[in-house]
Order: C-alpha cells, then sequence, then structure tokens
C-alpha cells in the first residue's frame, strides 16, 4: 500500500538474518506510524523457511518470502529485477536497506530502475509534514545533509548501528507471504569465478567490545604487533585507518571507517590515528574513546573521552606490563 | 581496435581540509572553500584512472577519456588525469546544471558517455568523497544498459570481458562481465600514480574538448532533480575530553588506567 515501509531482509553469510536486518525493522517500526502502513519485509534467497518469524517478532508485519536457488547468493542482475518487482507490486512509500556490500551495489540500482531516487548512508529518517526526510552525513562525516525527495518511493540505505532493533517480542503475528521468482538466467551477466576470504581470527572487529586501532603515526607495520598484544589482553580485536591499511601495515578487512566497518565497541583505544573524517564515519556511534597521540592538536582528541598526548612507542609497553598486572591480579583474586 | 575506456572524474574541496577549517553556509546548504586549499580530484575517481592505466599497461592498445561534470574549475581534475596519463579530456560545463543531484549528473554523464561511444568500460570511483553517496557509477549501468561491477580492487580487460576482484567484508570475490560495462573502484585498488613534471606540462597543452547540454541533446529544463538538500549543517559533538596529566609516561598510564576502570570498561 502506498504508505507501507518496505525492509530489504539481508542475510549473513551463515545464511541468518543479519543484525542490519533488525535495526531495519526497528526503524520502519517507528516511521510506521507517523505514514499510518505496516511493515513489510522482504528476503531474497534460498531456503528461507526459518526467517519469516524471526522477521516478524523483530517488527515485520508481513514478510515476503523470495525463494529461490537462483538467489542463492547476491548477483545484482538477479537481486534487482526481483526487488523492482516487488516495489512495483506493493507500492510502498519508503524502502529501506542497510548500508552493506549487497545495500551499496543495489539500492543505486533499483532506485534507478523505479524512477526515483536514494539517499545512501544515513542515519536518520523521519516524517515531517507528511513528507519523508533522510539525513546523512558526508563530508567524510564532516558535515550532514538532510533529504527531501520529489518522487517515490524515498529510497534510503541505513549506516549500521545507526538504528536501534527493536526488542524481540515472540507474541507478535505476523503474514507470510511466499512471491513468485523468475529469474531470467540470461539477464544475468555477471559471473562470480570464486571467493577469498581474509577472516581474522579471535573477536570479530564489529562484535568486540573492545577495539584497540592503529594510523599512520605508528610509522610502521611492526607497531601493529603491540596493538595486537594489548587487544588480546582486553579480550578485544585490532582495527586499523584506511591510511595504515593502503600503505599494506595492517589487512583491509580490518579497515574502520567510512570505506570500511562500522564498529561500536565500549571502548576504542585510538593509536597513532590523527582522527580524518573518513576514520571518525567508522566510530561515530562509539562514546568512550582512548587517543594515544602526539600531536596535542589531533582532530581525534575532539572526539575523544581521555586524551593521552605521548608518543605511542613510550606509552604502549608500559599499558600493555600494567594491563597484564591487573589482569593477572584479578585472575588470582 | 583499440579498447577505449572512459573514467568519470570530479572535483571536490580537499578531504585532508583540517576539521577545523571545515565551514558550511546553512543558508546557502553549501560548503565554504577553506581559505588556501584548493580543491582536488576526487581520491576515488584518479584511482579509477590508475585502473584504467594499468590496463593500459597490460593491453598496449588503450584510448582513455576522461569526462567531468561542473564549472570551469573541473578543467583541473581533468587536466592532473590527462597528466596522469590519460589521453583526452571533456567537461560538460553549462550554469544550468550546476545544481545537478546525483540523478541529472547520472544522465548528463550517460549522455556524454554515449557521444563518446564505442566505448569499452566505463570506470568511476566508488563515490565521490564530498556527498560520499556512491550512486552515480550504478546509474550509469542502469542508464547504459550495462552491467556493474562495485567496489573493485583490481580491474582487468582478458578475452572481450572484465575481471574485477570486488571488495568484500572479509576477503574479495573474483566476478567476471562482458563489454561494455561500469565498474567502480575503491581505495583497496592502490594509489594513484604521481604526474611528473614533464606530464603535467604536456597535458597543460591539450585541449579539453568543452560540452553543454544542448551538445549532448538534452534539455536541462527535462532533468528535474529528484532529491532537494533541505539543510546541510556540521553535526555537534557533545565529547568532554580529558587531557590525561602526568610528568612521566607511567603516571599517565596510571591514571588512564584508573578512569578506564572507574568507569568499569577494562
Amino acid at each position: 500500500m502506498a504508505n507501507d515501509i518496505l525492509v530489504f531482509g539481508e542475510l549473513t553469510e551463515e545464511g541468518r538474518l543479519a543484525p542490519i536486518t533488525f535495526e531495519l525493522l526497528g526503524a520502519a517500526r517507528r516511521l510506521a506510524p507517523a505514514l499510518g502502513g505496516r511493515v513489510l519485509c522482504a528476503i531474497l534467497g534460498a531456503g528461507l523457511d526459518g526467517h519469516s518469524q524471526e522477521a516478524i517478532v523483530q517488527g515485520a508485519d508481513v514478510v515476503l518470502l523470495a525463494d529461490d536457488p537462483a538467489l542463492q547468493e547476491y548477483q545484482g542482475d538477479a537481486y534487482v529485477p526481483v526487488l523492482e518487482r516487488l516495489v512495483r507490486e506493493k507500492g510502498p512509500a519508503v524502502v529501506l536497506l542497510g548500508q552493506t556490500i549487497i545495500g551499496r551495489d543495489l539500492a543505486p540500482r533499483l532506485a534507478a530502475r523505479l524512477g526515483t531516487a536514494v539517499a545512501m548512508d544515513s542515519v536518520e529518517v523521519e516524517v515531517q509534514d507528511g513528507r519523508v526526510l533522510v539525513t546523512r552525513p558526508c563530508y567524510g562525516g564532516n558535515a550532514r545533509a538532510r533529504y527531501s525527495f520529489n518522487t517515490s518511493p524515498v529510497i534510503a540505505t541505513l549506516r549500521a548501528k545507526s538504528q536501534e532493533p527493536l526488542e524481540r517480542d515472540d507474541s507478535r503475528q505476523g503474514e507470510v507471504e511466499r512471491v513468485a521468482v523468475n529469474v531470467d538466467a540470461a539477464g544475468v551477466r555477471t559471473r562470480v569465478l570464486g571467493r577469498v576470504k581474509q577472516k581474522a581470527e579471535g573477536v570479530r572487529l564489529e562484535d568486540a567490545r573492545v577495539v584497540v586501532s592503529g594510523g599512520r603515526g605508528l610509522g610502521g607495520p611492526e607497531g601493529f604487533q603491540q596493538l595486537e598484544e594489548l587487544a588480546e589482553l582486553l579480550g578485544g580485536a585490532v582495527g586499523a585507518s584506511r591510511a595504515a591499511c593502503d600503505l599494506g601495515w595492517y589487512p583491509v578487512s580490518a579497515q574502520v571507517g567510512l570505506t570500511g566497518k562500522v564498529v561500536t565497541p565500549d571502548l576504542y583505544i585510538a593509536v597513532g590515528i590523527s582522527g580524518a573524517s573518513q576514520h571518525m564515519a567508522g566510530i561515530s556511534q562509539v562514546k568512550n574513546i582512548v587517543a594515544i597521540n602526539k600531536d596535542p592538536e589531533a582532530n581525534i582528541f575532539k572526539a575523544s573521552r581521555w586524551a593521552v598526548v605521548a608518543d605511542w612507542k613510550e606509552v604502549l609497553p608500559v599499558l600493555i606490563k600494567k594491563v597484564r598486572e591487573l589482569k593477572e591480579a584479578e585472575a588470582r583474586r | 581496435m583499440a579498447l577505449h575506456i572512459i573514467c568519470c572524474v570530479k572535483q571536490v574541496p580537499d578531504p585532508e581540509t583540517p576539521a577545523s577549517q571545515f565551514r558550511v553556509d546553512e543558508a546557502a546548504k553549501k560548503v565554504i572553500p577553506a581559505p588556501g586549499i584548493a580543491p582536488v580530484p576526487s581520491q576515488f575517481d584518479t584511482i579509477g584512472v590508475e585502473a584504467a592505466l594499468r590496463i593500459r599497461d597490460a593491453l598496449g592498445d588503450v584510448k582513455i577519456s576522461v569526462v567531468s561534470m561542473g564549472p570551469d574549475s573541473f578543467r583541473d581534475a581533468i587536466k592532473h588525469c590527462l597528466a596522469m596519463g590519460a589521453d583526452d579530456g571533456y567537461l560538460i560545463n553549462d550554469p544550468a546544471l550546476h545544481e545537478a543531484d546525483h540523478w541529472v549528473t547520472a544522465q548528463v554523464l550517460a549522455a556524454a558517455i554515449q557521444k563518446l561511444a564505442p566505448f569499452d568500460l566505463v570506470i568511476t570511483g566508488r563515490q565521490a568523497v564530498d556527498w560520499d553517496m556512491g550512486v552515480v557509477g550504478p546509474t550509469l549501468a542502469e542508464l547504459l544498459g550495462i552491467p556493474c561491477v562495485t567496489i573493485a580492487k583490481d580491474v582487468k580487460v582478458q578475452d572481450g570481458k572484465v575481471v574485477v576482484e570486488r571488495v568484500l567484508l572479509d576477503g574479495f570475490e573474483t566476478v567476471e562481465a562482458p563489454l561494455p560495462a561500469v565498474v567502480t573502484v575503491s581505495n583497496e585498488l592502490g594509489e594513484p600514480r604521481y604526474p611528473q613534471l614533464r606530464q603535467i606540462m604536456m597535458a597543460a597543452r591539450k585541449q579539453v574538448t568543452v560540452w553543454t547540454a544542448a551538445d549532448l541533446g538534452l534539455d536541462p529544463a527535462q532533468l528535474q532533480n529528484r532529491v532537494n538538500v533541505e539543510a546541510l549543517y556540521i553535526p555537534e559533538t557533545k565529547v568532554e575530553t580529558e587531557f590525561i596529566e602526568g610528568d612521566t609516561v607511567e603516571e599517565k598510564v596510571d591514571r588512564l588506567l584508573q578512569r578506564l576502570r572507574e568507569a568499569k570498561l577494562i
């Protein structure tokens, strides 16, 4: 219906509904009263039976299942037409997707095919005087822009962790609708030849409660060994700025920032990171940032709760030693 | 026949501008250029030119055209790409298009690309580093009706196909698409080469072809923005920073750990 909100339900590689889907459902649920519509959740994939109830208890009124082996893995040429047809049939006012590897590819193409526009990497969607407004960071996070739309539906991708998911409510009821999928094999022009995984060992960066990150100020790859030592003591993960990754000092999969990962640990320790806005975009939700940098004017300090103005080479060995002593003392107790 | 690669580039305020010098005119909804800091080509776009040059390094017979849409000052971005090694530059400069949103921009660039046909590959940055939208590349693919591979870390042309390593969250996938295609590139591809003085001087002498909307067969009155910027502002940061004092590193570390323990963070 013309005032519904359609959420694109994304799956993890393991085939479960991804956390971003619950965040989108939360955002949609909060938006629904102002629009007077329902929350639809479209899930595309293969073997989707278990997911409907999960989407419903997290806020969906109607789950649309496009279940087909041709949708097993994301391929733009397969997903775009299926989602396009669903949106045309259901006619929602708003379509929400995650700002993920898939959303970045899918949302602009969907918008182009539907003859409408998309706001990418948004952090807020609201209704004011009957108009949908979308707010998103721009200029590498230095500024924010609020957009209105001249075309319908409004499409927006939302940044990971910018929205709170709802409390799971097992008593929630909803409908499940299986939709016919006819993927035109000839229309899928791209072909995936292979995948290479670069999974880090230990705690996943996105899930870590403590993240220790290094930047250009480390001066070389060696410093990351100390960050790994500290992260391990704290039960955390190691991240890196784009500058450090581009220099080849640390794997790209650990990159935190606008073009890397968004992290939300309880504690973020930034070592030798100047705080370029592109990096800050990846930690904008973090409340407790410790920055260690010898430049007292470093931008990172503005966002930090605790600032240590010193050479990291002097600080880290002492910090590691004292944290180890603390942890050992705790273990003895 | 030579392979023809078209790279789309944009000129942006220098993203390395210190945050303290970043200003916004909230009434005009525009960024105020920081005094003394020259605009630069959007870095992902020069990485796109780098990707094209690497294809030429590998294959030899490759023509690289650079297309940009913007005011006359965008010439500098095109010249930079010519100095990197691109062959021809095209600027679509039409006052009627200066407020174009990403949809109108894609429409105009698609028309320019079609005017430059035949072409084999269109390369754009994954996003421009001013608005960070990341929409023009995929929209071009839809308007041109050709395949699209986003966020590439490696781009090769082999046997009439483009073979792309596409960045994933924890690794990458190799994707193949028939030509012509659109590829958007990311920083993982590597640093764009820096022009040598001799190349800069040669590029300075090259002509940049300037087109208006009419030259592309477009009527600006028919090109309606699909989004409006209602507000542009600098978000408030509400963090109170405590500078950890101490005469020695030991003292500073002790005090920091005390704070972290008080806040139950370690």
